[in-house]
């Protein structure tokens, strides 16, 4: 195997890399705050792209056709609409069942993404058919000997790295980072300290599941594809690699989402079977891993072990 | 009311004349119609060819019931298999178990009619296929019910193998889907390849919904094949197609029959597509001998989408069937007996002749390459005489 060749390869693995983690980092906090799994989180990526879509076709009607003014008005577009989203579904749907068995919050979302996927498929117009996403960002490439370096694959990674870097900037440096950090540590005594335990929940939600749809616009910049479906394996990927990362760690989710895009990158590239089986193998590792560290590679500080 | 009179003359002679004068006329009406069958596609990735498929045997009903020559009158059952057996099962079942429903036209998605041929044997419904190809749909089974009056991958990749050798290309890279469908191309094209002397350096088996292949096409870019050969439907087609690029492959993009439509182009744009191959039993709608009229007849029936592909196998074979109820009458069993002898029967796709799995032998392949945004008959397009080039020809 030649050097271009593993290039290629670990170029993919990054870009993917970098779109799991941004949807784990969303579990991760969702989890860190209220303790709670959302599983509606891919779908309600999913809607978010699909409004930066629509948004686009709006602009496309209008006559802006700037593609960077395109680009950023879309992920706006569908930051917001997600933000929103994220942020009704945990007043709504999450602090109500606050007081119920965990287990009656992971099957309502889980009920709401199904309602959302289905949604789209029957009431988009052709919602059930594949949508063309446009190609926003130039398209230039190098060529490294057997390794095309392409300018947008660039483009996505840096940005999906700066929101993450970002986002942890946020957490540990603003009173917003603190309040959250505070109520994941421990609510009760938040709430005494004077923090709006309500604004910083719904904060909490409004920016985790933004930060997934910059993993969906990202996602349908890099396939120029999207579809219904596209949230539930990013869903379940994401969900997996902020476990095995360790769930209520930020670094646990990025390390889980780069660690299972390079387990789908080796299960396809140096498997000596068909890679139709690259899922297969990534999620069976997951697996091994689950078993050998179960609070995740690295654990929640304040986790309570049992 | 005048057509049903003259019916009731034709059927009962004179001496009915004066009773069906004195108004039983409306009574033959409610008594004549005859309950059919659609199953396709009509949504997901490939509803394109599903709802081309519907329209024309739509077409072909509603031709029919402005005979007024018909016996009787047609009503068309619509129903949608998403091109997932589960769900065509479901429908299949539905159907079959609908005793008004005298006979169907069925299935584009080959891995759903591979799931669905039993139910319409248990229920003893006749069913033509009107677009999956997998060989097995007809050969693999001896359900008289089944027949299918398109061609199968058999004939299509014996053809595409020879055609690709003979444009001088000598290695490919293969990238199938794991459903019977992607498979039995993979097996199939590279067995004819392997006689033609063309090599496959790598193969790759694939889900049908996968969104990444840039792990596949890295490996296979290393071994730099002339052709990728593509076995699969259109939703994932364009995404390999689209990957390729990105990666910068600049390999000929060899797809089959599944990629055959319109919508190819709507997910990827002219540019993209430009050069890409597909092969196709039958030949373009205008070329069939009864192509004309069913373009005619299509377009004055103001559907806002083509008939695609199998559009007009879904017009002949629902036709078919309705000369089968005209000839034996809404009766389950005539029907297939009524199949078991179809010889050189007209069609707008040419004589239909089934042989004793009910395959209608189908001779006739067409080669297509994308040029400008359209599929374009090779012997017709630019590229066959030489103004444009594929890549890697000389």
């Amino acid at each position: 195997m030649d050097l271009g060749l593993i290039a290629q390869f670990l170029a993919n693995g990054i870009v993917l890399g970098t779109m799991y983690a941004l949807v784990a980092v969303g579990f991760t906090l969702f989890f860190g705050v209220l303790d709670v799994i959302k599983f509606s989180h891919g779908d309600v990526l999913m809607l978010g792209t699909f409004a930066g879509f629509t948004v686009w076709l709006g602009l496309e009607a209008v006559g802006i056709i700037n593609p960077w003014l395109q680009l950023v008005v879309v992920l706006i577009a569908s930051m917001v609409v997600t933000a929103a989203v994220g942020a009704a579904i945990a007043k709504w749907l999450v602090l109500p069942l606050k007081k119920a068995p965990p287990l009656n919050t992971l099957l309502v979302t889980l009920m709401l993404g199904t309602a959302i996927r289905e949604a789209v498929r029957l009431f988009y117009p052709d919602g059930s058919n594949p949508k063309a996403f446009p190609a926003l960002l130039p398209d230039a490439s190098i060529d490294l000997g057997g390794f095309a370096l392409r300018a947008d694959s660039v483009i996505l990674v840096v940005a999906g790295l700066l929101l993450i870097a970002g986002l942890n900037m946020m957490l540990n440096r603003t009173r917003l980072g603190l309040a959250i950090r505070a109520v994941a540590q421990d609510e009760e005594t938040a709430q005494i300290m004077g923090i709006n335990y309500m604004l910083v929940v719904l904060a909490t939600f409004a920016i985790g599941s933004g930060v997934a749809a910059f993993a969906g616009v990202m996602n349908g910049l890099y396939y120029n594809e999207i579809n219904f479906g596209m949230g539930l394996l990013l869903g379940l990927i994401g969900f997996s690699a902020a476990i095995v990362g360790g769930l209520g760690n930020l670094y646990g989710a990025i390390l889980g989402g780069f660690l299972f895009a390079g387990l789908q990158v080796v299960g396809s590239a140096l498997l000596p079977f068909a890679s139709a089986y690259k899922d297969v193998f990534a999620f069976a590792v997951v697996i091994a891993i689950m078993a050998w560290k179960p609070t995740g590679l690295i654990p929640e500080r304040a986790s309570e072990r049992v | 009311m005048k057509h049903n009179i003259n019916r009731v003359l034709h059927s009962f002679g004179l001496m009915t004349t004066t009773v069906a004068g004195l108004g039983f006329g409306s009574v033959a009406l409610a008594a004549d119609t005859v309950e059919l069958g659609f199953i396709g596609p009509l949504t997901g990735g490939v509803s394109s060819v599903g709802l081309g498929g519907r329209n024309s045997a739509e077409l072909a009903v509603a031709l029919r019931n402005a005979d007024p020559d018909s016996k009787y009158h047609y009503e068309l059952q619509v129903l949608d298999d998403e091109c997932k057996p589960n769900v065509g099962v479901q429908v299949a079942t539905k159907l079959a178990a609908n005793n008004d429903v005298v006979g169907a036209v069925a299935h584009y998605c080959s891995a759903v009619a591979m799931g669905t041929v039993d139910v319409y044997h248990r229920f003893g419904l006749p069913m033509t296929v009107w677009g999956a190809v997998l060989p097995d749909i007809t050969y693999g089974n001896d359900y008289p019910e089944i027949t299918r009056v398109n061609g199968t991958m058999i004939n299509q990749n014996e053809v595409a193998a020879k055609f690709m050798t003979e444009q001088g290309y000598k290695t490919w890279a293969v990238i199938h889907d794991t459903t019977d469908y992607g498979k039995g191309h993979n097996k199939y094209f590279s067995t004819y390849l392997a006689e033609n002397g063309g090599e496959i350096l790598s193969s790759f088996g694939v889900t049908s919904d996968q969104q990444d292949f840039t792990a596949e096409l890295t490996q296979i870019k290393q071994g730099n094949p002339d052709v990728i050969f593509f076995a699969g439907l259109t939703p994932i087609g364009v995404r390999v197609r689209q990957q390729m690029d990105k990666l910068g492959i600049d390999a000929v993009f060899q797809g089959v029959s599944g990629i055959k439509s319109d919508a190819f182009f709507d997910g990827l744009g002219g540019d993209l597509a430009e050069g890409s191959l597909t092969f196709l039993e039958g030949a373009p709608a205008e070329k069939l001998p009864g192509g004309e009229y069913f373009l005619s007849e299509y377009e004055k029936a103001g559907y806002d989408r083509s008939p695609e592909a199998y559009g007009p196998f879904a017009f002949a074979a629902m036709d078919l069937l309705i000369d089968a109820v005209e000839t034996v009458g809404p009766d389950r069993e005539k029907i297939v007996e009524y199949m078991g002898t179809v010889e050189n029967h007209e069609s707008i796709t040419g004589p239909i002749s089934f042989d004793a799995n009910g395959q209608n032998t189908v001779a006739r392949i067409t080669s297509y390459v994308a040029q400008d945004g359209a599929w374009v008959v090779w012997e017709d397009s630019e590229y066959a005489d030489g103004t444009r080039s594929l890549p890697g020809m000389k």
